[in-house]
């Protein structure tokens, strides 16, 4: 009598078939990996933004964030979407395979393109504009943000990818990447923003992101500062949405 | 292909469906379906658009929760079977579809093939179902009826005990119609059950051993093809070149055949059936005569009685149905 194959084994094969797709899905890789390189590099190598100290030790934390809500939010909810609307996700939901291990795949792609995203974030911001870590810094503190800030995004694409249709949840995932780099704290701390924006940008998760890495890599304005509030803020998004995800994400 | 690994069938049909319902928003879409297919067996569920057809098989599968009635699939609950179950049943989504445009068709096969312990080999298989000069290209450059054949092995890969396929021959071209009935025949004689929708009678006729009409949310016939065909009112169908000698027909009908029933076509008053009666050559022929003697020339005249086809449309009235080679 036939059986499932162990968890393990079907979860390796989705992350497998996972990656694959990834480096198949070019219109992603620009979003992921080359926009957040083109604006540090943009920004870094221009003396337009109104800040003091060097521009790179606030657009290296800035750009990774916004390749986690490009990875976590963009890539993998439009995939998901456009997944939902082909089939894919009911005709796994006929496999035998724990519906887990969709999930659990989905997540393991998003950390290895993260992982490559802040490789070459980090080497570009060193090799091109000399960035270095600051005299103490906090890896832990940076590693914590990262978890956080990929559970907040990749819950709110996946609950976008269950509650829209593919097309809508495309154009709302980009319409909020625009947002988040123009006025999420990513490139602009949030405190060059006017109030009533700044008070509103504070409490969205791409600022408590970008401020956590800074403070995890000990240089520019965030070094020293206390990490418990954005960290704490940034749990509160990756548990909310989290909730939502689960809320909102369908198998058809 | 063989199926050596399979274990002797334990006891019990394959799928048991008892007074089945399902609403959705209230309207019901199922109303107290019951249908039963045995191990090594093959029904047909034959319906027009909009039956129900794919909300049993969704039940069957799984996707789908009765509102009432009970489903035992492989002798469990198939909203709860959870892995076990879903590993020993291959199933095969309308319209094909469930793979990313991606991935090639050897990608997608060999990850379904993963998920199974035994499964065949997606290679092998590929080939099996004529796919293998494709097994490269990415799904999304397929055809539709290549698509179909790639749905149609993914429910293969995991050597199920029961095949559930949702209109599987839809858009496939004749070659590859008949090699895919041939194929679900001759893994139905090697044990397996299968449980298939269609709005082909081809299908029915080719390869069921059982067919159940849905109509409407309920199972109108239950039986072997050739059975529920018997099951047909014969008819005669005349169709004059100009109005129909109505008053001359209706006397010799009386006299000939006081058992038979004269239907005029409201928006045709050149046609008419005459149903009940079981054609004979020579019913055709006094038909000819009365004509004749009338001038009045016969432009078609068709018999018809104990075909599923005429069965098929008495109960549904469905005109849609395809009849394909």
């Amino acid at each position: 009598m036939t059986r499932p194959a162990p968890a393990i084994r079907s979860l390796a094969a989705l992350i497998w078939i996972e990656l694959l797709l990834t480096t198949r899905r070019a219109e992603n890789l620009l979003v992921t990996i080359v926009i957040p390189a083109a604006v540090l590099t943009f920004f870094a190598s221009t003396a337009l933004l109104p800040i003091p100290g060097r521009a790179v030790d606030v657009l290296l934390p800035g750009s990774i964030a916004l390749g986690i809500v490009a990875t976590g939010m963009v890539g993998l909810g439009i995939a998901t979407g456009y997944e939902r609307s082909y089939g894919v996700l009911k005709r796994l939901g006929g496999a035998p395979i724990p519906r887990w291990t969709v999930l659990a795949a989905k997540m393991a792609a998003v950390g290895v393109v993260e992982a490559l995203q802040v490789g070459l974030l980090v080497g570009v911001a060193a090799g091109a504009f000399g960035w270095r870590p600051g005299p103490a810094p906090i890896p832990l503190v940076a590693l914590a943000g990262i978890v956080l800030g990929t559970v907040a995004f990749a819950g709110l694409g996946l609950a976008m990818a269950g509650a829209l249709r593919a097309e809508a949840t495309l154009a709302v995932a980009n319409g909020l990447f625009i947002a988040t780099l123009l006025v999420g704290g990513i490139v602009l701390p949030v405190d060059h923003l006017a109030d009533p924006l700044r008070s509103v940008v504070a409490l969205l998760p791409s600022a408590p992101l970008a401020e956590a890495l800074g403070i995890g890599f000990g240089s520019g304005p965030a070094a020293g500062r206390d990490a418990g509030g954005p960290l704490a803020l940034l749990a509160a998004w990756a548990a909310g949405a989290a909730a939502l995800a689960l809320r909102a994400f369908r198998w058809e | 292909m063989t199926a050596g690994h399979r274990a002797p069938a334990p006891a019990g049909p394959a799928i048991e469906v008892d007074g089945l319902v399902k609403r959705y928003g209230g309207r019901a879409v199922l109303e107290g379906v019951s249908l039963r297919v045995a191990r090594g067996e093959l029904v047909a569920l034959l319906g027009p658009n909009g039956a129900g057809k794919t909300t049993t098989v969704e039940v069957v599968e799984g996707y789908r929760r009765a509102d009432g009635g009970s489903v035992r699939v492989l002798g469990l609950d198939p909203a709860t079977g959870g892995p076990a179950l879903r590993a020993r049943v291959g199933l095969m989504l309308q319209g094909g579809g469930g793979v990313d445009p991606r991935l090639t068709a050897a990608e997608a096969l060999r990850l379904f093939a993963r998920f199974h312990v035994p499964a065949r080999d997606p290679a092998e298989l590929l080939e099996v179902v004529g796919l293998g000069v494709v097994a490269g290209t990415p799904y999304r450059r397929l055809s539709g009826g290549e698509r179909q054949r790639l749905a149609f092995a993914l429910a293969l890969v995991g050597l199920p005990d029961l095949l559930v396929l949702d209109e599987p021959t839809a858009g496939m071209d004749p070659a590859a119609r008949a090699s895919t009935r041939a194929l679900i025949r001759s893994l139905c004689d090697e044990g397996a059950a299968v449980l298939l929708t269609t709005h082909d009678i081809g299908d029915v006729e080719r390869v069921a051993d059982r067919v159940a009409i849905l109509d409407r949310g309920r199972i109108v016939t239950d039986g072997p093809p050739s059975a529920v065909a018997g099951e047909a009112v014969p008819v005669i169908r005349i169709r004059f070149a100009g109005a129909a000698p109505l008053a001359e027909l209706a006397t010799w009908a009386a006299a000939r055949l006081p058992e038979a029933r004269l239907e005029g076509d409201p928006g045709d008053r050149s046609t008419l059936t005459i149903a009940g009666a079981a054609p004979t050559p020579e019913l055709v022929r006094e038909l000819a005569a009365l004509a004749a003697e009338r001038g009045i020339l016969v432009a078609e005249l068709r018999t018809a009685g104990g075909s599923l086809e005429e069965r098929y449309l008495e109960l549904t009235g469905d005109r849609d149905v395809e009849r394909s080679a």
